[in-house]
């Protein structure tokens, strides 16, 4: 069950110019938080800005009972949060949303991440390293500057290779083209990708010719955080097999004419599988 | 001294508070069930129920404003039947009155809305909605002309025995008017008042933020304005208030209450802190106690009566 949490803030440091890594103190988000998940963050305690902000989960550590975070700076909410020093509380509600799941049958997964996408990751990997599974690592970034989150991935010595458009680390150009690779070479059963949008509709349309599933963690523009709103959708193809339930924020429209749902992110997601989200153009 | 009381009627809605949740902005109970005791609300208010399942509108449906939103949800909900199914018997669990929003595009939807919801047993009132900015057929249209407004809820009071809460729309010139009409028709209650028109343009796309190019403002931003219209309202028309808009505490709540509402709703504020409606209610409380207050139906329009 998720639950509101006055955290207390450890550390607050930039990773690179405009990224950031936070280390919350927070035993009772983190005793339950699994990979995928992300918390909901008060910012400010004035009204405005007056929405929380969502950010994932970069780490998290049940025994310490610290979470991290790590965030890049790209407005108000992001900037304040920014500032905010250790030894300060933050008002939190997490785990929120459906987190990454082990698949059924797979045994090789391919992890694609780009940007700041890359985050809630590396809970992920941890996971899938735990089970057995054999993966590899796909990051891509626009550049030197940008490329964050990969310390832990190198120290583990998981497998990992980086693209960067101005090929300033790594592979020069787009990670699609390591994923295309990928798929022939490492020859994956299954993978998950997140990332801007455009990614992973290029990673989701390469991987469906090849006939691979997976999981795909979103993005939208929260209000609640808990399903309550309605705010944060996404299009989904039209649930079967009757309708859903509207406990617990499970709500999904049956009935309509239409051949789609909205779903919604924060309670349906972020994580969906590849097959069920429709992409617009 | 006695515990003061906390108890209203909202037109033959007993509440144990004055604390409700806004349509629209607690879901169908579930959602906030984490954070608060869903016992302790006055009552509930859920999601916009229309007689077909609605798909709502298209993203972004949601954009934040100084100290406000504006969403353009567009009503989405699973239907009428799918509600009382699915979601009433689990809020039919908690010791709280819960009541539906409804919306139609027709007459005829609003009358049979009425009917299904007043058979299903655990609905104690409705809450008509004539005001709703973000969908195209009926909504606001109903809201914002006097006689199809009086219209709506002539029939829902023909095809119910419960309270019927007219929630009215803050997008008309003259609010009093609307708020005359429907209280002629029948009107038990009405709820005020529901988003402000606006929207907004991203400057580097150069086109609307919101798929659905308006929305419906609401939060702090509102307030005044919702202060405004009670006010008004409350003076001319001999009903009930159920008011809201940008309440975020208990001195909030306070000031609606004095400016002529019966009982509160806590919308937009849940979003930013998820025990919203128990702050809401605590502040009330500990404004009562600081002032002697036995009774919160002595505030009720106390700043001009
Ligand atoms: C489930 C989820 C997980 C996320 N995890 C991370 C993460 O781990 N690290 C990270 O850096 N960012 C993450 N984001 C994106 C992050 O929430 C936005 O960058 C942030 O809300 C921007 O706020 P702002 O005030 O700085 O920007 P502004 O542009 O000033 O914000 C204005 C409004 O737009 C919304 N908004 C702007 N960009 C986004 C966006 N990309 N997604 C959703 N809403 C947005 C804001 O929440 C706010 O309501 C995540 C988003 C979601 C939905
Ligand atoms: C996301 C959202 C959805 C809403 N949906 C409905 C609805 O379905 N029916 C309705 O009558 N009002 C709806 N409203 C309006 C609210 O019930 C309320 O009248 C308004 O938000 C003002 O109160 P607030 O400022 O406290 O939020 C909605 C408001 C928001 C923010
Ligand atoms: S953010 Fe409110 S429903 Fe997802």
């Amino acid at each position: 069950m998720p639950v509101r949490e006055m955290a207390k803030v450890v550390s607050n440091s930039p990773v690179k110019p405009g990224y950031y890594l936070m280390e919350l103190d927070a035993p009772k988000v983190t005793e339950e938080a699994k990979p995928g998940q992300f918390v909901h963050i008060r910012v400010g305690r004035t009204m405005d800005p007056l929405l929380r902000r969502p950010i994932s989960l970069y780490d998290i550590d049940k025994e310490k009972g610290i979470l991290s975070l790590l965030y890049v700076v790209v407005g108000r909410g992001t900037r304040m949060l920014s500032e905010i020093e250790a030894g300060a509380d933050l008002d939190i509600m997490g785990p929120l949303g459906n987190g990454f799941w082990l698949p059924d049958r797979a045994t090789r997964c391919l992890v694609v991440g780009g940007g700041i996408g890359v985050a809630p990751l590396l809970p992920l990997i941890g996971m899938l390293d735990q089970a057995g599974l054999e993966q590899k690592i796909l990051y891509g970034f626009r550049n030197a500057n940008a490329v964050v989150g990969i310390d832990v991935v190198q120290e583990k010595g998981w497998p990992l290779a980086i693209a960067t458009d101005d090929g300033s680390v790594g592979h020069r150009g787009f990670v699609t083209d390591l994923v295309k690779q990928a798929i022939t070479d490492f020859k994956p059963d299954y993978y998950y990708v997140c990332g801007p949008e455009v990614m992973i509709r290029n990673v989701v349309w390469l991987m469906k010719e090849a006939n691979i599933p997976g999981q795909v963690s979103l993005e939208a523009r929260m209000g609640c955080g808990v399903g309550a709103c309605l705010a944060c959708t996404c299009k989904t193809r039209k649930r079967t097999g009757g309708q859903q339930s509207v406990i617990g924020g499970q709500l999904s429209v049956a009935g309509h004419e239409q051949n789609f749902d909205y779903s919604l992110v924060c309670t349906h997601g972020p994580v969906f599988g590849a097959g069920e989200v429709i992409f617009d153009d | 001294m006695t515990r003061p009381n906390l108890a209203v009627n909202l037109g033959g809605l007993q509440m144990k508070n004055p604390v409700t949740t806004a349509s629209g902005c607690f879901g169908f109970g579930p959602e906030y069930a984490p954070y608060i005791d869903l016992n302790r609300l006055g009552a509930i208010v859920v999601k916009g129920t229309t007689l077909e399942p609605r798909l709502g509108n298209p993203g972004v449906r949601i954009v934040e404003t100084p100290a406000g939103i504006l969403n353009s949800i567009g009503l989405q909900n699973p239907g009428v039947d799918h509600f009382i199914s699915k979601a009433l018997p689990y809020l039919k669990e908690y010791d709280t009155p819960v009541v539906v929003n409804i919306a139609g595009n027709t007459l005829e939807d609003y009358a049979e809305l009425a009917k299904r919801l007043t058979a299903a047993d655990g609905v104690a009132a409705l809450e008509v909605n004539i005001s709703c900015p973000n969908v195209k057929k009926g909504g606001m249209v109903f809201g914002t002309d006097c006689f199809m407004a009086a219209e709506v809820i002539r029939t829902v009071k023909q095809h119910t025995t419960l309270p019927v809460i007219a929630k009215l729309s803050p997008n008309v010139t003259n609010i009093v008017e609307i708020a005359q009409g429907v209280a002629e028709a029948g009107a038990d209650a009405l709820a005020l008042i529901n988003t402000l028109l606006g929207m907004a343009i991203d400057i580097h796309t150069r086109k609307p933020v919101l798929g659905n190019t308006m929305g419906g403002l609401s939060g702090p931003a509102i307030r005044p304005v919702a202060v405004r219209i009670i006010w008004q309202v409350a003076q001319a028309v001999n009903l009930p208030i159920l008011g809201m808009g940008g309440i975020m505490s208990g001195e909030d709540a306070i000031e609606f209450i004095l400016a002529g509402a019966t009982a509160v709703a806590v919308g937009t504020a849940n979003f930013v802190n998820p025990r919203a409606t128990m702050d809401v209610l605590e502040g009330i409380e500990q404004y009562m106690e600081k002032y002697g207050v036995k009774d919160i139906n002595e505030l009720v329009g106390a700043a001009w009566k």
